[in-house]
């Protein structure tokens, strides 16, 4: 193109152009490994956390902390009985199938009054916006209200203590999987059920429910998932126990706490058995999310 | 309890030769419709026979409120608070849009079919049974025999018979559309109505449908709501056209798509709009 | 009902015989009032259960509240001895928010980056396992964070950092101050803010993961159609467009920051005292909760300290996440 024969300005102003691009194209180009490495180091700590996990975990991971209860620290001397977490285990698995057993009716039929019932009413705000709330709120605030409702006037820490508070924590998560999943479906389903003769409360248990289950069933894993990690809400309710017990209304033993009273010991074994039970923990816990992730898939 | 014609089914022509005189099923008089309280009326003052066991084909472009026509029948608006419908639709004497009617009793004897299949996510034998463990207390064997006298009456027993205990949802569009179909007249229902039954199917599955509205009228009183005009000349024996929440014009499909009384049915037939 | 001639009368055309009738059942308006209740009454509840969390906490920290009065708020003396107990909430509050606002600010340029990589540069094959790694993130438990922190985040503090750049960081001219520190132990705010910041840099990226995925393709077109770079369309275009979501996200990830309890509890050291440099010590309320309570007689005056603090963190972090929420409501039905 020459400036010459054409008009001025008409003309671009090529040079100009040349640089301002080179300029963009760098700025542009730093963002993109910006970008990259952002992601590079999001997923190194999540390469770290779990590198370190299998390395501490697994050294200590073997069938003894599996089936064995507390010991205390054996202060190097090999020939004093090592300790496990088995009640821990026992203690995570019983309060928090409890508390899904309490808490996913409840968010159910939260869940199904937001998608089904109260479209736009000003309660169903007010609802919503609670559960939105409790949903992030801090869970160790939840330890303090069943502390003060619970364990005070019962007398002492308890297995039903903590598993209430989880509870508490179980709900908000399946209100809104439970309503997300029911406003997906379609309208003419609810119409085509109604249009039989179905009352609407048959319509919801046994239509939309079962088409939304495996929504639902997603949400109730990863509650489960949650609660399964939990320690600050226990810490206050169940308090901890050192000896296997089922017994709901004596202090209780779970995974988290032991874990954080172990770490927190400052004897090298009993920090490697805290170690051996957050790999455990983890890869319990991811296992389950993944295991929702496969059960959201459509299936045929 | 039995009528003559029940003992002595009409062939269609004399279905059609008796549409004047017979009785209608349903009469709708006067009848008035609002979505919302403040928004202009969808239906206006709409006054229309159905006569018994035959088909009415409603046609009209879209919003003209045939479809409006169809949910008031079996009260499908009473799901959606604020949605009101005034006048009379009588049957059998009594006003269905009245306050005193028992609307899960009315809508087993007024069933419904919609524009996109709508299988439940249960097996075939389920979604069949399901209608009828509303209203009927069988035991299984009975249970049995109504899914299969259902299923053969929709014209689908054939396809389906080996996999009654696998899911709906594996269905073909037009399997599952007479699944729908036959899960409607499982209940037994006096009137069906069909909203736009074919208008997400293929060529061969409508025609299997057509087959099948043509059949189940020595039964049962059909609507069916189409966008299709050679679908409501083929099926139907009367025709009623609507045209911005009014009805236009109604009458038997020969005098409709021959010789249209009124100009604006004319146009619409001869797709000058719609 | 009046007579009605063929109401269910015997079918008997050619196809096939009638099926036997069973016995009619009603379909009674019962089930619908009491099922319809129900759901109405666990709405309620949930109502309740927050209302009865917030009245518990005041009433809980009502004895310090009344000992201390407003002062308790930002008093700095937090002393549990019994016969010299004196209890302010500064230092808590004070690390709380420092503690968060600082995880804010380290997470949320990762999380950016992260959300752009997954929205715009990665190739579609790759946008479904990162995603589901970076989620993974975000379901690991607290304790898991602060365990790893506490054994890997806090020496890497001490060595890499503290001790080797520590003076030189120190004698930086104006900032300096925020490295003098004579706490070499790691456990401290900036490990804290750290391990907070990575905790909370999953939610803050889904979120803006899934804002940016929204912008209508057509308008990022039509700026690509005038020749611009990537950079240029996040910039000018899909920024603009979600920056109000994208506030929402960060908001929830203070949000959750705030309350974050096992993980600070490992690494922020502890101390009751006012962290005036990155690598001092100090606490939070989630922290001092988790340290003391357990250990605190019920009806101490201690144990209402806690409760109050409790009820505080629950102030504030209602505060920050109706915030959020109200941020987010456009993508809210």
């Amino acid at each position: 193109m020459s400036a010459t024969t054409q008009t001025p300005a008409f003309t671009p102003d090529t040079e100009m152009r040349r640089r301002l691009g080179r300029r963009r194209a760098l700025l542009d180009a730093a963002m993109r490994w910006f970008c990259l490495a952002a992601t590079v180091v999001g997923l190194l700590f999540l390469a770290s956390i779990m590198a370190t996990l299998l390395w501490r975990g697994l050294a200590a991971l073997d069938f003894i902390v599996l089936t064995q209860e507390f010991q205390p620290t054996r202060y190097g001397d090999d020939t004093l009985p090592k300790g496990g977490l088995v009640h821990a285990i026992v203690g995570s698995i019983l309060q928090s199938g409890i508390a899904i057993l309490i808490g996913t009716p409840i968010g159910l039929l939260v869940g199904t009054y937001l998608a089904e019932y109260a479209r736009g009413s000003g309660f169903a705000h007010a609802v919503r916006f609670v559960s939105d709330i409790l949903l992030s709120a801090p869970s160790i605030l939840i330890g303090l209200f069943i502390y003060q409702t619970v364990v005070l006037p019962t007398g002492g820490f308890s297995g039903i203590a903590g598993a209430l508070a989880l509870a508490i924590i179980v709900i908000p998560v399946v209100v809104r999987t439970t309503e997300d999943m029911l406003q997906l479906l379609p309208n003419t389903l609810r119409e085509a059920v109604v249009a039989l003769g179905a009352p609407r409360w048959k319509m919801i248990t046994l239509v939309a429910w079962r088409a939304a289950l495996p929504g639902i069933v997603t949400g109730v894993l990863l509650a489960f998932a949650r609660i399964v990690g939990e320690t600050a809400p226990l810490l206050l309710t169940s308090f901890g126990n050192n000896v296997l017990s089922t017994d709901l209304t004596r202090a209780m033993a779970s995974l988290p706490v032991a874990i954080y009273q172990q770490a927190n010991s400052g004897f090298p074994d009993l920090i490697e058995i805290a170690w051996s039970g957050a790999l455990i923990v983890t890869f319990g816990v991811l296992a389950i999310n993944i295991l929702a992730r496969v059960a959201l898939r459509p299936r045929k | 309890m039995n009528d003559v014609s029940m003992a002595a089914p009409m062939s269609a022509e004399q279905a059609r030769g008796a549409a004047a005189a017979a009785a209608p099923r349903i009469a709708i008089r006067n009848l008035d419709f609002i979505y919302a309280p403040g928004l202009p009326k969808a239906l206006k003052g709409i006054t229309l026979d159905i006569p018994d066991r035959q088909v009415t084909g409603m046609i009209g472009p879209s919003g003209c409120g045939k479809s409006t026509l169809l949910r008031v029948l079996n009260r499908m608006y009473s799901l959606y608070p604020g949605q009101r419908a005034e006048g009379e639709v009588i049957m059998d004497g009594r006003n269905l849009i009245g306050p005193d009617v028992d609307i899960n009793e009315l809508r087993s004897r007024i069933g419904m079919v919609f524009q996109k299949p709508t299988p439940f996510p249960m097996t075939i034998f389920e979604n069949i049974a399901f209608g009828v463990r509303l209203h009927e207390r069988l035991n299984k064997a009975q249970m049995a025999e109504r899914v299969e006298w259902a299923l053969t009456r929709a014209a689908i027993w054939n396809e389906v018979k080996d996999r009654l205990h696998s899911s709906a949802l594996g269905l073909s569009g037009g399997q599952q559309q007479r699944l729908c179909i036959a899960r409607s007249i499982a209940v037994r229902p006096e009137v069906i109505l069909l909203d736009e039954p074919t208008s997400a199917l293929d060529p061969i599955s409508t025609l299997k449908i057509e087959e099948l509205v043509d059949e189940l009228k020595k039964d049962f009183t059909i609507v069916i709501v189409t966008h299709n005009m050679q679908q409501a000349a083929r099926c139907a024996d009367q025709v009623a056209f609507f045209y911005l929440g009014e009805l236009i014009e109604v009458g038997s499909a020969a005098q409709m798509f021959t010789a249209p009384r009124h100009p604006k049915t004319q146009e619409y037939i001869t797709g000058r709009f719609g | 009902m009046p007579s009605r001639p063929n109401w269910r009368g015997t079918v008997s055309t050619s196809l096939s015989s009638a099926p036997v009738m069973g016995e009619r059942r009603r379909v009674g308006e019962t089930g619908d009032l009491v099922f319809a209740g129900l759901c109405r009454g666990a709405g309620g509840f949930v109502l309740l259960l927050l209302g009865a969390i917030i009245v518990t906490l005041f009433i809980g920290g009502l004895p310090a509240f009344r000992a201390f009065g407003v002062e308790f708020i930002w008093g700095l003396n937090w002393d549990p001895v019994e016969g010299r107990e004196e209890f302010g909430a500064g230092v808590a509050i004070l690390g709380t928010l420092v503690s968060s606002i600082l995880a804010i600010i380290f997470a949320v340029p990762v999380a950016f980056g992260i959300a752009v990589f997954l929205t715009e540069l990665a190739p579609p094959w790759l946008r479904r396992p990162i995603g589901t790694a970076i989620e993974l993130l975000a379901a690991i438990p607290s304790i898991i964070y602060g365990m790893w922190g506490l054994f890997v985040v806090v020496p890497f503090i001490q060595y890499n950092i503290q001790l080797a750049f520590g003076e030189e960081l120190a004698a930086l001219p104006l900032v300096g101050f925020l490295f003098q520190s004579n706490n070499f132990a790691g456990t401290s705010l900036f490990a804290a803010s750290l391990v907070l910041g990575i905790m909370i840099l999953p939610f803050i990226a889904a979120t803006m993961r899934d804002v940016f995925s929204q912008v209508p393709p057509v308008y990022k077109e039509s700026a690509y159609g005038l020749g611009a770079t990537r950079w240029e369309v996040m910039r000018g275009v899909v920024i603009p467009y979600t920056r109000i979501s994208v506030a929402g996200g960060i908001m929830l990830g203070l949000g959750r920051a705030l309350g974050e309890t096992m993980a600070v509890t490992f690494v922020i050291g502890n101390a009751n005292r006012i962290a005036t440099s990155l690598f001092d010590p100090t606490n939070t309320i989630a922290s001092v909760i988790a340290m003391e309570f357990p250990e605190s007689l019920s009806g101490s005056l201690q144990q209402s300290a806690l409760l109050a603090i409790g009820f505080l963190l629950f102030v504030i972090s209602f505060l920050v996440l109706a915030t959020s929420r109200w941020l987010l409501r456009p993508r809210l039905k």
